[in-house]
C-alpha cells in the first residue's frame, strides 16, 4: 500500500474524494508518523489525535453520503502553528505564559479550515510569540530540522517547517512578520508563502507585531500552499485590516505556472539582497535558479531597492514597539499564568508573573520597544523607522515598475546549528535580512525549494515577491520553477532528498 | 534630536533596569547585567535609521492605506460570562478576582500617583 505521508495535499485529497482512502485513514496515517518520528522532531506541541479523527470522520461520511467535499482539500490533514486560536486545544504560543490555556474561540483561519474539512492534527512549535528565527526561543524546547537534527528548522514557525519535511502534515500554517513562514521553508526544503498584508485574517492570530503580522499557507509543493491559500484567505469582518476584495486565483496561477511558459514576464533581482553576509553556496543555488526562469522565458533584470539595507534596522525598531504593546496585555488578571505569592498588589504580581511567563528574547524586545516609544526617543527611533518604511515602500513601487516580480535568496545562510546564535540577538536577527521588506512594505512573497548549497549539502530557498495583491504571477513563477527543477532534478521534488528519521515504536 | 542623541548614547544597566519596571518585569540582576550589554549591541545597531535624512518622508504606520472600518452597530453574539471567565487565575461570583490594586505604602488615599509613570530616568 502507498505510504499516505509521501502523497501531496492534492493528491491525498484526489484519492479521499474518490472513496480510494478514507480521510480517517489519512489522518491515521500521519497520526502515527508523529508518534514515530516526532520525538525526535519536536514539531509538535500538542497532538490531538481524538479530535483529529473524529473531524475526518465526518468527512468520510458525508462523502458517503454522495455529498460533494467542501473543499478542494476535504479530508487531508494539517499542523497549526500554536499562535491560532483553537477551542478544542491549547494555544500557548510557544510560551509559559500561555501553558495550557484553553481560547474560549476559534481564530478566523482555524474556522475556515474546519469548515474546509481538513484535518487539525495538532499545533506545531515556535519561537515565543512568534520572536524568533531559529524555534529555539520555544519555552518548551527547540523543534529539529528533519535535514540534520543537531540544526535549527528555522523561525518562528520551525514547528510547521518541521513537520512538512518530516512527513508529519503534507499541509501546514504560519505567521510571517518578518520571515517566520518564509525562513523555515528555505531552512527545510518546503513552500511557504507570505500573502499580501490583509490578505488573510488574523481574527484570533495571537498578535506579534500587528502592523506586519500575516498568516499564510505552508506546503511541500507550490499547488498545495495555493490550494490552501485559497481556503484561508479573503475577506473578514471580524479584522478591521482584511482586504475586501476576491482572493487572487492563485491554484489556477499555480496549475498554469507548471506549465512551464514564462514568456514575457519580468523577473528582478533585488541587487542589494546579495553580497556580503550571504552564504557562497547559497549565492550560487539563486544564481542557478535565476538562470533557470531565463530559460523557461523569462526576461531578468536587475533592480535597486537602495533602502533595504536600513529594513533591518526599521524592523528591530517597529517590532519591539509593538509587541511590547500587544504583550502587555498578558496581565496575569485575565487569563493565563498568575504568579502569586499572597499579599502582593496586583502591580507586584503582574512584574512577577511576567518575569517567570516570559523568555529572555520576549523581555528584550519589550524593553527595546518600551524604550523606543519612550518620551524623548520616540522621533529619532520609531519616527524615523516609520519614515523608512515609506522609502522601502517605494523602493518596492519602483522596482516593480521595471519587473512582474522580485526574487532573491529567502535567507541569507542554511540551517545553522543549534545553539550557534541563541545568545547574539543581533547575529539572530540577521537571518531575517532578506526577508524583512515585503513586510514593511505590506507586498506578497514566497520561499520555494531551489537546491542544496554545495558547502554543506543543505536546502535554499528562492524568494519571489509580488506586488500587493498579485499573488497569482507569484504563485505563476513559483510553480514554474518548481517543475523546472524537479524536471532537471530526476524528476523529484527537492524534499524527497531530505534523510531518512530514525522510526521509533509508538 | 539633540545633539546627545541617542544614536550614540547606548543605555544604561539603570536605564534597562527602568524600563524593565515601566513594562512591568521583575528581572533579576543577572538579566539586567545580560540584557544590558545585548540592548546596547542592538540599539547601535537599529540607530542606523538615523541615517537617512528624511525629514520630507511622511512616516508609514500601515503597510496598506486604510479607511476607518465600520460594521452596522447592531448585536451580535458573543462570548458567554463562562467563556469569558474559563481561563482566569481566579474568579468570584461570576467576576475576575484580581489581587489588591494599591500598594501598602503610601497609605490609602494619600496619592494615586504611581512613581514609574513619572516623565523622567535615572542619570
Amino acid at each position: 500500500m502507498t505510504d499516505l505521508t509521501r502523497l501531496t495535499a492534492a493528491e491525498l485529497a484526489a484519492r479521499i474524494h474518490a472513496r480510494e482512502v478514507t480521510a480517517v485513514e489519512a489522518a491515521q496515517a500521519h497520526l502515527d508518523r508523529i508518534a514515530a518520528v516526532d520525538g525526535a522532531v519536536h514539531a509538535f506541541l500538542h497532538v490531538a489525535p481524538d479530535a483529529a479523527l473524529a473531524s475526518a470522520a465526518l468527512v468520510d461520511a458525508a462523502l458517503d453520503a454522495g455529498t460533494p467535499p467542501p473543499s478542494p482539500l476535504a479530508g487531508v490533514p494539517l499542523a497549526l502553528k500554536d499562535v491560532f486560536t483553537t477551542a478544542d486545544m491549547p494555544t500557548t504560543c510557544g510560551s509559559k505564559i500561555l501553558e495550557g490555556w484553553r481560547p474560549p474561540y476559534d481564530a478566523t483561519v482555524t474556522a475556515r479550515l474546519r469548515a474546509a474539512g481538513i484535518t487539525i492534527l495538532g499545533k506545531t512549535n515556535m519561537d515565543e510569540f512568534a520572536m524568533g528565527s531559529s524555534t529555539e526561543h520555544s519555552a518548551y524546547g527547540p523543534t529539529r530540522n528533519p535535514w540534520d537534527l543537531a540544526r535549527i528548522p528555522g523561525g518562528s514557525g520551525g514547528g510547521s517547517a518541521a513537520a512538512l519535511a518530516a512527513f508529519e502534515a503534507p499541509l501546514a500554517l504560519g505567521t510571517d512578520t518578518g520571515g517566520s513562514i518564509r525562513q523555515p521553508a528555505a531552512v527545510t526544503g518546503t513552500v511557504g508563502v507570505k500573502p499580501t498584508y490583509g490578505g488573510v485574517s488574523r481574527y484570533g492570530l495571537v498578535a506579534c507585531a500587528s502592523s506586519l503580522d500575516q498568516a499564510g499557507p505552508c506546503a511541500r509543493t507550490v499547488l498545495d500552499a495555493a490550494l490552501l491559500h485559497e481556503v484561508i484567505a479573503g475577506h473578514d469582518p471580524l479584522d478591521s485590516t482584511s482586504i475586501d476584495a476576491p482572493v487572487p486565483p492563485v491554484a489556477q496561477a499555480a496549475l498554469r505556472g507548471a506549465a512551464g511558459d514564462l514568456e514575457g514576464l519580468r523577473v528582478g533581482m533585488v541587487r542589494e539582497l546579495g553580497g556580503e553576509g550571504y552564504q557562497p553556496g547559497v549565492e550560487r543555488a539563486y544564481r542557478a535558479a535565476v538562470a533557470r526562469l531565463e530559460k523557461l522565458g523569462a526576461e531578468i533584470v536587475e533592480v535597486s531597492c537602495p533602502h533595504f539595507e536600513y529594513g533591518l534596522a526599521a524592523y528591530y525598531l517597529i517590532l519591539p514597539s509593538e509587541v511590547s504593546s500587544n504583550l502587555a496585555r498578558f496581565d496575569a488578571m485575565r487569563y493565563g499564568l498568575r504568579v502569586d505569592a499572597g499579599g502582593q498588589s496586583a502591580e507586584e504580581v503582574m512584574a512577577r508573573t511576567r518575569e517567570a511567563g516570559f523568555g529572555a528574547e520576549a523581555k528584550r524586545r519589550i524593553i527595546l520597544g518600551t524604550y523606543a516609544l519612550s518620551s524623548g526617543y520616540y522621533d529619532a527611533y520609531y519616527g524615523q523607522a516609520q519614515k523608512v518604511r515609506t522609502l522601502i515602500a517605494r523602493d518596492f513601487a519602483a522596482a516593480f515598475e521595471q519587473a512582474d516580480v522580485l526574487v532573491s535568496p529567502t535567507a541569507p545562510t542554511t540551517a545553522f546549528p543549534i545553539g550557534e546564535k541563541v545568545d547574539d540577538p543581533l547575529a539572530m536577527y540577521l537571518n531575517d535580512l532578506a526577508t524583512i521588506p515585503t513586510n514593511l512594505a505590506g507586498v506578497a512573497a514566497m520561499s520555494v525549494p531551489c537546491g542544496l548549497a554545495e558547502e554543506d549539502g543543505l536546502p535554499v530557498g528562492l524568494q519571489i515577491m509580488a506586488p500587493v495583491l498579485g499573488e497569482a504571477q507569484m504563485y505563476r513563477v513559483g510553480a514554474a520553477y518548481e517543475a523546472a527543477r524537479n524536471a532537471d532534478d530526476e524528476g523529484v521534488p527537492l524534499i524527497t532528498r531530505v534523510p531518512a528519521l530514525e522510526v521509533t515504536a509508538p | 534630536m539633540s545633539s546627545d542623541s541617542p544614536a550614540r548614547g547606548g543605555i544604561s544597566r539603570a536605564e534597562v533596569a527602568h524600563l524593565a519596571r515601566l513594562a512591568r518585569l521583575a528581572v533579576t540582576d543577572r538579566e539586567l547585567d545580560v540584557f544590558a550589554g545585548q540592548l546596547d549591541v542592538i540599539l547601535g545597531a537599529v540607530a542606523r535609521v538615523g541615517e537617512v535624512a528624511a525629514d520630507e518622508i511622511p512616516p508609514t504606520s500601515h503597510a496598506i492605506p486604510l479607511q476607518n472600518t465600520f460594521r452596522p452597530d447592531q448585536r451580535r453574539p458573543s462570548l458567554t460570562q463562562e467563556q469569558a471567565l474559563s481561563g482566569a487565575p481566579a474568579t468570584e461570583d461570576g467576576r475576575f478576582r484580581v489581587p489588591r490594586i494599591l500598594d501598602d505604602e503610601p497609605p490609602m488615599g494619600s496619592s494615586l500617583t504611581e512613581p514609574d509613570v513619572v516623565e523622567g530616568r535615572p542619570a
